[in-house]
C-alpha cells in the first residue's frame, strides 16, 4: 500500500524500511496524515510474516522536528466545539482519546514483537523524539550539529506520548528532569553518555547499522517490558527517591513560580509513572496532557511563543510588493556601546560594517567592544575563533564620515538629543547612495518628527534595539508619518538577516515596549511610596512572571536616567503628567543620596564587588517610604495582577492609539522585549484569555483605589461590552509563507 | 459530660538517636513496653482493667509498624483484652494520644485508657515512613514543602529572632535541664530501661550538654543552609512569605530538638475508675484542641491552637500558670513567646527537647508529665502544654490539678 508521508520498502532480509518524508515541506512534522499513516504501517508490517523488523529513518535533513502545533491549535478549536455542544466531559473525553491515540500508537510498536530500530539521520524534537523512544534501538548518524530532545515545556507543553515515561526509565531522575523541564535538545554525543541513544555511527553506514542490529538478533523487548526492570535511579520510595522528589518540587516552584502548569505536569508524571507498570504510566500520562491541552497558558503560549513568533519572523508585516533589499553593508553613527553593541551582531550575521565616531579612538573602542564579545564566547567555548577573526575583519572602524558611501542601510545610535541627531543627520546624508535607508536607533524621541531634519522623510525608520542588543532578541520598527514601504521593508529585511524578531509599530512616545516597561517600573515605585516591603514588591513582581523586579529593573536602567525621564515628562506634558511623590523619591535617591543605580553599585540596591557576594536591598531604604505595611496584611494575589494588568492596560491604550496594529506583535514584544510574564501569551493574550469583561472590571476595581492608570480605555470598554477579544476584533494577516 | 483524670505518668530517660545511643540495642516494642509496664506496677493495676491503649508513633514502619500498641499492651501484661491502637499526627502524637484517651472517657464510652507514645529513632529513622506531602507534586507544591528546620529558620527571619537570640534560648533550656536533673525534678517520673536480666541499660537522659555556652553554639554552622540553597527551599520560603529578601540561617543541632529514643505513657480514667481502681487523681484535662496553620511557616500551630483554646475553653493567658511547649527549634518557642508575651519564668521551666531531645511520637505525652510534676513541685495548679506539627498544625491541652 502507498502512503502520502513515508515510503515502505522491505529488503530481502525482511528488513522494512520505513521512510518519513512528507512531500512538500522541507521538514517532516507529527500531523495526523503521519499517525494514521504510522499506524497502518505497523499493523501491515506486524501482519506480513515476511518482517522481520523495521527500521524507521527519515529522507529529509532532519528526521523530525515534532508535533504540528497548528494541529494542536486545531484540536483545541474542536474541543471549544463539543464542549459548546456536548459540554465538559464530552469535551474532555474527545481530548483524552486524541491525546491517547499517538501514545498508544507508539507504545503499539515498542511491543509488536518485532524488532524497530530508529536510523536517526538528524535533528529529533518533541514527538519525533518520543517515535524514536519508543523503537527498540537507537543508532544516530555522526553530525555535530543533530540535535536531539524533548522541547514541549516551552511552549507550554510537554512530552506527552511517552516522553515523561520512557525518559526517566531510561536515565536517573535527575538527569530525566532536567531533560524534560528544561527542555533543552542536547547532541547525540551528549544524548549517547545519557543513555538516551544506543550508538553514532558515520551517516553513510546509519541504515546499515539498524538493520545490522535487527539481522544480529535485536530484541523486540523494552527494558521496562523485561521481568526485574529496575528503574535507573530506584523506586520513587527509597532513599535515593527522597533525596529527589522534594528538592526537584522545590527546584521546580523557584524556576516557575508555580506558574506552569506543564512543567507542573512533567513532575507529576514522573513521581505518578515511576510507580506504575509502564501501560497505567502512559494512561496517567495522557491525562496529565489532555489537562495540559487545556490550560490556557498551553493556548496562549502555543500562539505567541511558536505561532506568532514564527510568522513574525518570516515577515508577517512585511509589504509584499517591495521586492526583497540586498542588503549587504551597513554602518552605526555612535560606537558606544549600543551602537558598537548594533554593529557586532550586524557583523556575526555576515554583514559588512561601518563603525563610525567623532574620532578614530572612540571608533576603534566600539570594535573592541565587539572583540571583547567575541573573546567571552570564544572563552565559553561557544566560538571558533575563525569565525571570530572573520566577524572583525567585517567591521571597519572610521571617523570618516565618506565611507558612508556604500552603504545599503546607515542606523545611527548617538546621543539622544535633538540637535546632535540634527548634525548627525546632516552630516551624513551628503554621502549616502541614492537608496540608501537610514535608521535612528532611538528609544525615546518620536520617529516623526526626527524624520523632519531628513530630506528624505520616506527614506527614515526607526529600528530600536534593546539592551543588552547581544541577548535581546526584539527590535522594534517604528513607523514615523512619513516612512515609506521600502523603509519599512529594508528595516524588516535586515533585522531577518541579524536573526531578531520583529514587531513594527507606529510613532508614539516610548513606543511600544518602553511604554508598558515604564508602567511596570512606575508601579513599583507607587508600592514603595505605599508602604509595601521592598523585597514583598520584588518577589511579587517575581511571583507575578516578570524576569526582573521593578526596584531591580530601575536600578539597571540607572536611577537618574529614571529621573531625567520624570523631569523631560513634567517639562513637556505638564505637571499633572508625573506623580509628584515619585519625584519626590528619585530626587532624594539620586541627587541626595547620590544612588543612581547599578552603575555605581549603589540604587535601590547595594551592589557588592564583583565575587563578593549578592545584591540586597539598601537598608536605607525603609527610612524613605512614609509609612510601613505590615506584610501581613498585604494583598500578595493583588500585588501580583497589578504588576499585570498596569502593563496589559497601557498595551490596550496603544493599540486604541494605533501604535501597535496586530495583536501578535504586541504579544511577541512584551514577552521578547520586557519579559511580560510569558505563560500568559503576552500583554494583549493576558486580556483575551481573562475576558475583556473581566479584566474591565478588575481595572475599575484597581482604578478605584489606586488611580487612573488603571483606568481601562474607551476600546477596551467596547469589547467588555460586546465580548470582544483583541484577536477576534483586529485578526492578525497570515504570513507570507 | 464525665471528667478525664490524669492518675499517672511516666517516661523512659532519652537515649541519644544514634547508633552509639544506650536505647539503639532495646527494640520499638521493648522500648513501647517500658512505660506501660511501669504504670501497671507503680498503680498495681490487675489485668483487663484497662479499656485502650493509644500509642502516638510517627513513622510506625518496620518493627514499628503494625500498630505497636495493641503488642506493647500484650507484652506489658496489661492482660489479652487489653487493645491497642496507633496514631500519627507527627511530634504532637504522644499529646494527641492522651487526648483521644480522654475524650474516651469523656464521652462515657471507656473507664481507664492509656494514652502515650514511643519512638525509636536510632532503629526506625526519621522519615521512614515516607508520604506524600514532600513527595508529590501536587501535594509538596502548593503546601509549599519545605523540610522543618528552613521553616523554622522562616520563623526567625519573619519575626526577628536573630543567632544570639535562639543560641541564648538553646544556652537556657541547657541550664534549666541541668538544674532539673540535679534537684531531682524528674525522678518521679522516669524509670530505667533494663535488659532481660533487670540490668538497667539508661536510668537518665543522655542528650543533654550541661556545658553549653553562647561561646560553644557559636562555633556551629547552620544546618540548613545548604539544603535551603541548593535544594530549591530558599525560594519556596520566600515565594510563600515574599516579604523576606533572603532566609536568615540561624538554627543548628545546638538550639534544635535533639533525635532521641524514648517512650512515655499516661494513666487516664473516670473518677469512678480511680476509685475502683484505688488511684488517686492528680490532674483532670480541662480541654484540648488542634488546629490546621499555615503549612509554610509549619511550625506556628501552637499559636493558632492556643487562641482556639483559649476560645473555647473560655480561659485566658492569666490562667495558666506553666506553659510547656516543645522545643521543636529555638524560634518555635521564641515566636510564641512574643506572640502572647509570656514570662520567660513561666515556660519550659525545666528545658525541653533542645537539651532532653524529642522522641517525635513520645515527646508530647513526656512533656505534659514534666509540667504536671512541675505544678505539683511548685503547687501551682495549671499548665498549657502545645506542640508545633509538620505540615502546619497544633495541638494544645489544658490540665488542672485536682
Amino acid at each position: 500500500m502507498a502512503f502520502k508521508n513515508f515510503k515502505v520498502e522491505t529488503d530481502i532480509d525482511g528488513i522494512a524500511l520505513v521512510t518519513w518524508d512528507i512531500p512538500g515541506r522541507s521538514m517532516n512534522v507529527l500531523d495526523e496524515t503521519s499517525t494514521t499513516e504510522l499506524e497502518e504501517i505497523l499493523k501491515q508490517t506486524t501482519a506480513d510474516a515476511a518482517v522481520k523488523g523495521v527500521v524507521i529513518t527519515s529522507a529529509k535533513e532532519a528526521f523530525c522536528a515534532g508535533a504540528d502545533l497548528s494541529m494542536l491549535e486545531g484540536m483545541n478549536k474542536e474541543y471549544a466545539k463539543v464542549l459548546k455542544e456536548k459540554g465538559e466531559v464530552a469535551a474532555n473525553q474527545m481530548l483524552f482519546d486524541q491525546s491517547r491515540r499517538f501514545s498508544l500508537v507508539l507504545r503499539g510498536i515498542e511491543t509488536c514483537g518485532k524488532p524497530w530500530a530508529a536510523a536517526i539521520n538528524g535533528l529529533a524534537l518533541g514527538g519525533g523524539f518520543e517515535v524514536t523512544l519508543s523503537c527498540h534501538y537507537r543508532v544516530a548518524a555522526e553530525n555535530p550539529k543533530t540535535r536531539l530532545g524533548l522541547p514541549e515545556v516551552k511552549v507550554g507543553l510537554f512530552p506527552g506520548a511517552g516522553g515523561t515515561q520512557r525518559v526517566p526509565r531510561l536515565v536517573p531522575p535527575q538527569d530525566a528532569m532536567t531533560i524534560l523541564l528544561k527542555g533543552d535538545p542536547v547532541t547525540v554525543d551528549k544524548a549517547k553518555a545519557l543513555n538516551l541513544i544506543h550508538a553514532i555511527v558515520p551517516a553513510a553506514d546509519l541504515i546499515k547499522a539498524a538493520k545490522d542490529w535487527i539481522k544480529g538478533g535485536g530484541k523486540a523487548v523494552a527494558p521496562w517490558d523485561e521481568k526485574g526492570f529496575k528503574l535507573p535511579g530506584g523506586p520513587v520510595f527509597s532513599k535515593a527517591g527522597m533525596m529527589m522528589f522534594p528538592a526537584g518540587n522545590a527546584i521546580y516552584r523557584r524556576e516557575t513560580y508555580d506558574n506552569y502548569p506543564a512543567a507542573r505536569a512533567i513532575m507529576s508524571c514522573v513521581y505518578e509513572g515511576l510507580q506504575l507498570p509502564i501501560d497505567a504510566a502512559l494512561r496517567v500520562e495522557s491525562r496529565y496532557f489532555t489537562q495540559v491541552l487545556r490550560s490556557k497558558e498551553a493556548a496562549a503560549m502555543i500562539r505567541s511563543l511558536f505561532l506568532s513568533m514564527q510568522e513574525l519572523n518570516k515577515g508577517a508585516r512585511r509589504p509584499q510588493n517591495v521586492p526583497a533589499s540586498k542588503i549587504k553593508k551597513i554602518a552605526v553613527i555612535g560606537a558606544g556601546f549600543m551602537g558598537a553593541s548594533v554593529g557586532y551582531v550586524s557583523a556575526r550575521a555576515g554583514l559588512d560594517v561601518v563603525l563610525i565616531d567623532r574620532d578614530q579612538e572612540s571608533a576603534d573602542k566600539g570594535k573592541a567592544h565587539a572583540k571583547s564579545v567575541i573573546d567571552g564566547l570564544i572563552a565559553k567555548g561557544r566560538a571558533k575563533q575563525a569565525e571570530a577573526d572573520a566577524i572583525m575583519s567585517r567591521i571597519t572602524p572610521t571617523a570618516d564620515y565618506a565611507a558612508l558611501g556604500d552603504c545599503d542601510l546607515v542606523i545611527e545610535a548617538v546621543f539622544e538629543d535633538r540637535k546632535v541627531k540634527a548634525d548627525t543627520f546632516a552630516k551624513a546624508q551628503q554621502y549616502l547612495k541614492a537608496d540608501a535607508i537610514f535608521a535612528s536607533n532611538t528609544s525615546t524621541l518620536p520617529i516623526t518628527s526626527l524624520a523632519e531634519n531628513f530630506k528624505e522623510q520616506g527614506k527614515f525608520v526607526g529600528i530600536h534595539f534593546f539592551s543588552p542588543v547581544e541577548k535581546m532578541m526584539l527590535v522594534e520598527i517604528i513607523l514615523g508619518k512619513n516612512t515609506g514601504d521600502v523603509a519599512l521593508a529594508a528595516a524588516l529585511d535586515y533585522v531577518r538577516i541579524i536573526g531578531k524578531t520583529p514587531i513594527v509599530v507606529n510613532d508614539s512616545r516610548g513606543f511600544y515596549a518602553n511604554r508598558c516597561v515604564g508602567r511596570y517600573i512606575a508601579e513599583g515605585n507607587e508600592m514603595f511610596l505605599e508602604g509595601v516591603p521592598p523585597a514583598m514588591i520584588e518577589n511579587c513582581a517575581k511571583m507575578a512572571g516578570m524576569p526582573v523586579g521593578p526596584l531591580s529593573l530601575s536600578d539597571e536602567v540607572a536611577l537618574d536616567l529614571g529621573l531625567k525621564v520624570i523631569k523631560a515628562t513634567e517639562a513637556d506634558l505638564g505637571p499633572n503628567s508625573i506623580n509628584p511623590d515619585q519625584k519626590k523619591l528619585m530626587v532624594e535617591l539620586v541627587e541626595k543620596q547620590g544612588r543612581l543605580g547599578r552603575k555605581n553599585s549603589k540604587g535601590f540596591y547595594d551592589y557588592p564587588e564583583k565575587g563578593k557576594g549578592q545584591k540586597s536591598l539598601w537598608p536605607g531604604l525603609s527610612a524613605l517610604q512614609p509609612k510601613q505595611l505590615d506584610p501581613d496584611t498585604i494583598d500578595i494575589e493583588e500585588l501580583k495582577q497589578r504588576f499585570l494588568v498596569v502593563q496589559a492596560v497601557e498595551a490596550a491604550r496603544t493599540v486604541e492609539d494605533h501604535v501597535i496594529t496586530d495583536p501578535r506583535e504586541a504579544d511577541v514584544g512584551s514577552i521578547l522585549g520586557f519579559g511580560f510574564a510569558p505563560f500568559t501569551g503576552g500583554t494583549l493574550s493576558y486580556i483575551d484569555f481573562m475576558g475583556a469583561r473581566k479584566f474591565v472590571e478588575l481595572c475599575h476595581k484597581l482604578e478605584a483605589k489606586y488611580g487612573s492608570r488603571f483606568t481601562p480605555p474607551k476600546l477596551l470598554e467596547d469589547m467588555a461590552a460586546s465580548g470582544e477579544t483583541f484577536y477576534g476584533r483586529f485578526p492578525p494577516k497570515k504570513a507570507a509563507a | 459530660m464525665p471528667e478525664a483524670y490524669i492518675y499517672d505518668h511516666v517516661r523512659t530517660p532519652r537515649g541519644r538517636g544514634k547508633a552509639d545511643g544506650a536505647l539503639h540495642e532495646v527494640t520499638a516494642l521493648a522500648l513501647a513496653t517500658v512505660p506501660l509496664q511501669a504504670l501497671k506496677e507503680r498503680n498495681n493495676l490487675g489485668e483487663d482493667v484497662v479499656d485502650d491503649v493509644v500509642l502516638g508513633v510517627v513513622d510506625p514502619v518496620g518493627e514499628a509498624g503494625s500498630d505497636i500498641a495493641r503488642f506493647a499492651a500484650l507484652k506489658a501484661g496489661l492482660g489479652e483484652t487489653v487493645p491497642g491502637v496507633q496514631i500519627s499526627r507527627f511530634c504532637a502524637s504522644g499529646l494527641d494520644a492522651v487526648n483521644f484517651a480522654a475524650a474516651q472517657i469523656m464521652a462515657g464510652q471507656h473507664e481507664l485508657v492509656i494514652g502515650g507514645g514511643a519512638e525509636s529513632m536510632s532503629r526506625v529513622g526519621i522519615g521512614a515512613s515516607g508520604g506524600a506531602w514532600p513527595m508529590d507534586p501536587s501535594m509538596a507544591v502548593p503546601a509549599y514543602f519545605m523540610p522543618q528546620g528552613v521553616s523554622a529558620d522562616l520563623i526567625a527571619t519573619k519575626y526577628g529572632f536573630s543567632r544570639d537570640d535562639v543560641d541564648s534560648y538553646a544556652v537556657q533550656s541547657q541550664q534549666r535541664a541541668a538544674k532539673a536533673w540535679d534537684e531531682g525534678r524528674f525522678s518521679k517520673s522516669v524509670v530505667p530501661v533494663k535488659d532481660v536480666n533487670g540490668l538497667t541499660i539508661l536510668a537518665k537522659d543522655e542528650h543533654m550538654r550541661p556545658t553549653t555556652t553562647m561561646q560553644s553554639l557559636a562555633q556551629l554552622q547552620p544546618s540548613f543552609t545548604v539544603v535551603g540553597q541548593m535544594g530549591g527551599f530558599d525560594a519556596v520560603a520566600i515565594q510563600s512569605h515574599p516579604e523576606i529578601e533572603r532566609v536568615n540561617y540561624v538554627h543548628h543541632a545546638g538550639n534544635s530538638s535533639g533525635i532521641v529514643d524514648g517512650a512515655g505513657a499516661v494513666l487516664l480514667g473516670s473518677k469512678e475508675a480511680g476509685a475502683k481502681h484505688g488511684l488517686k487523681p492528680r490532674a483532670k484535662i480541662r480541654a484540648f484542641a488542634n488546629i490546621g496553620s499555615e503549612p509554610a511557616m509549619m511550625l506556628t500551630g501552637p499559636v493558632d491552637v492556643t487562641e482556639k483554646l483559649f476560645e473555647r475553653s473560655g480561659m485566658k493567658k492569666s490562667d495558666i500558670d506553666l506553659f510547656e511547649l516543645n522545643e521543636a527549634f529555638a524560634s518555635v518557642v521564641l515566636r510564641y513567646i512574643q506572640a502572647f508575651e509570656i514570662d520567660n519564668a513561666k515556660i519550659n521551666v525545666n528545658g525541653g527537647a533542645i537539651a532532653l531531645g524529642h522522641p517525635l511520637g513520645a515527646t508530647g505525652a513526656m512533656i505534659l508529665g514534666t509540667v504536671l510534676d512541675e505544678l505539683e513541685r511548685t503547687n501551682k495548679s495549671t499548665a498549657l502544654v502545645t506542640l508545633c506539627i509538620g505540615g502546619g498544625m497544633g495541638t494544645a491541652t489544658i490540665i488542672e490539678r485536682v
